[in-house]
């Protein structure tokens, strides 16, 4: 005996999807995989992001003072390279979302691994570029 | 070849557990050998499931190295590793016992789906005329080659996180009947892959086109029924 797998949940629908889950794994990592969970957690990540960035503008309203300081932390090397890594999420989620756009508007085409190949590609060029702006 | 191969197989139901055995490795032998010869030298109440054994009737199908696959088609040195072997039930099904897994749920969905053919003339009308190159004909021909092994049900994660998803196999056969001329129960069956759990659940992870043993595409045939399902809903038609 390897490997004893229990379902303490007893008979039905949700139970014998959790006995089985433990037996697949290996296929999960095609491209296009790689593709739509990248596109759900680049989401994930933004909507974290959104409420700081809320709060950062928000400082306008206190007063300029504030504003000015939070926007020289900024100026961090650090904060410059998180700033670039917001780009790449933002850029990779957009060109997700249209990847999703495309399969589900327009006709079939066969190419989707090279697209979503040149869709981290691009993000990763827009972040790059973007990077090299600010520095 | 002398060598023998570790196989660790699934016993029991929903609980069991997975156990391990020698099988000795043959040239040219496939899984589906494998388990035969286990079942036939070895452990005699193992249940499993095959009939044609070369890859017409699509019951063979298991949980290989932690992928479906059809049995019958796959041979043990292709996918051997290390020396050893992981053989379980379909996933996304329940367990019967060991090897075989209950299809109902995978059949259900297909009625959900509406698969079944609706006449829309009756023996007396004239045979219709269907032209090989119209582009329905075309659409469904891509897609008829379907013979319901379950190994794109079981390879699904729509499946695995929502259970009302009809899955890739009876939404595949939707689109078939979607573009047959001769069907007379479109209507509703559209409105039947448009629902809970219809077209729009799919996620296109493409694991059903990736892992088909027949090459087809399932989640061309669901982007097709997104988009004419997108159609009716702009005519006010769902």
């Amino acid at each position: 005996m390897t490997e004893r797998h229990k379902n303490p949940d007893g008979a039905g629908r949700t139970s014998f999807i959790r006995a089985t889950r433990s037996q697949t794994a290996g296929y999960q990592r095609d491209a296009l995989w790689l593709a739509a969970i990248v596109h759900r957690l680049s989401g994930v990540a933004l909507a974290v992001f959104l409420p700081f960035h809320f709060l950062f503008l928000g400082l306008a309203l206190q007063s300029e003072g504030r504003l000015q300081t939070a926007v020289n932390w900024t100026g961090n090397p650090l904060v410059k390279f998180a700033e670039m890594g917001l780009v790449f999420l933002l850029t990779l989620h957009l060109l997700g979302g249209l990847r999703v756009l495309v399969i589900e508007n327009l006709a079939w085409h066969d190419s989707q691994k090279t697209a979503a190949t040149l869709a981290v590609l691009g993000a990763a060029s827009v972040a790059l570029f973007y990077l090299a702006q600010i520095v | 070849m002398n060598s023998s191969i570790k196989v660790t197989i699934w016993r029991g139901a929903q609980i069991g557990s997975y156990q391990s055995y020698d099988v000795p490795q043959r040239d040219n032998q496939t899984v589906l050998d494998l388990v035969s010869w286990l079942q036939r030298h070895v452990v005699p109440d193992l249940a499993y499931r095959f009939s044609c054994r070369v890859g017409v009737c699509g019951s063979c199908a298991m949980t290989v190295n932690g992928r479906p696959r059809w049995t019958c088609r796959t041979h043990v040195s292709k996918v051997v590793k290390d020396g050893t072997l992981k053989i379980g039930p379909l996933a996304n099904l329940p367990v019967i016992k060991d090897l075989a897994a209950d299809m109902s749920p995978f059949f259900d969905q297909w009625h959900r789906a509406k698969g079944s053919f609706v006449p829309s003339a009756g023996r007396h009308d004239p045979m219709a005329r269907v032209k090989p190159g119209s582009p329905r004909r075309q659409a469904a021909d891509e897609a008829i080659e379907c013979i319901n092994c379950g190994v794109c049900y079981a390879a699904c994660d729509s499946v695995r996180w929502n259970a009302d998803y009809l899955g890739p196999a009876a939404l595949n056969r939707a689109w078939t009947l979607i573009n047959d001329e001769r069907d007379g129960g479109n209507d509703a069956r559209l409105k039947a892959v448009s629902g809970l759990g219809g077209c729009q659940a799919c996620h296109s992870h493409q694991t059903c086109e990736q892992l088909c043993p027949k090459a087809l595409n399932p989640a061309k045939s669901i982007a097709g029924l997104k988009r004419r399902a997108l159609s009716a809903f702009l005519k006010g038609a769902l």
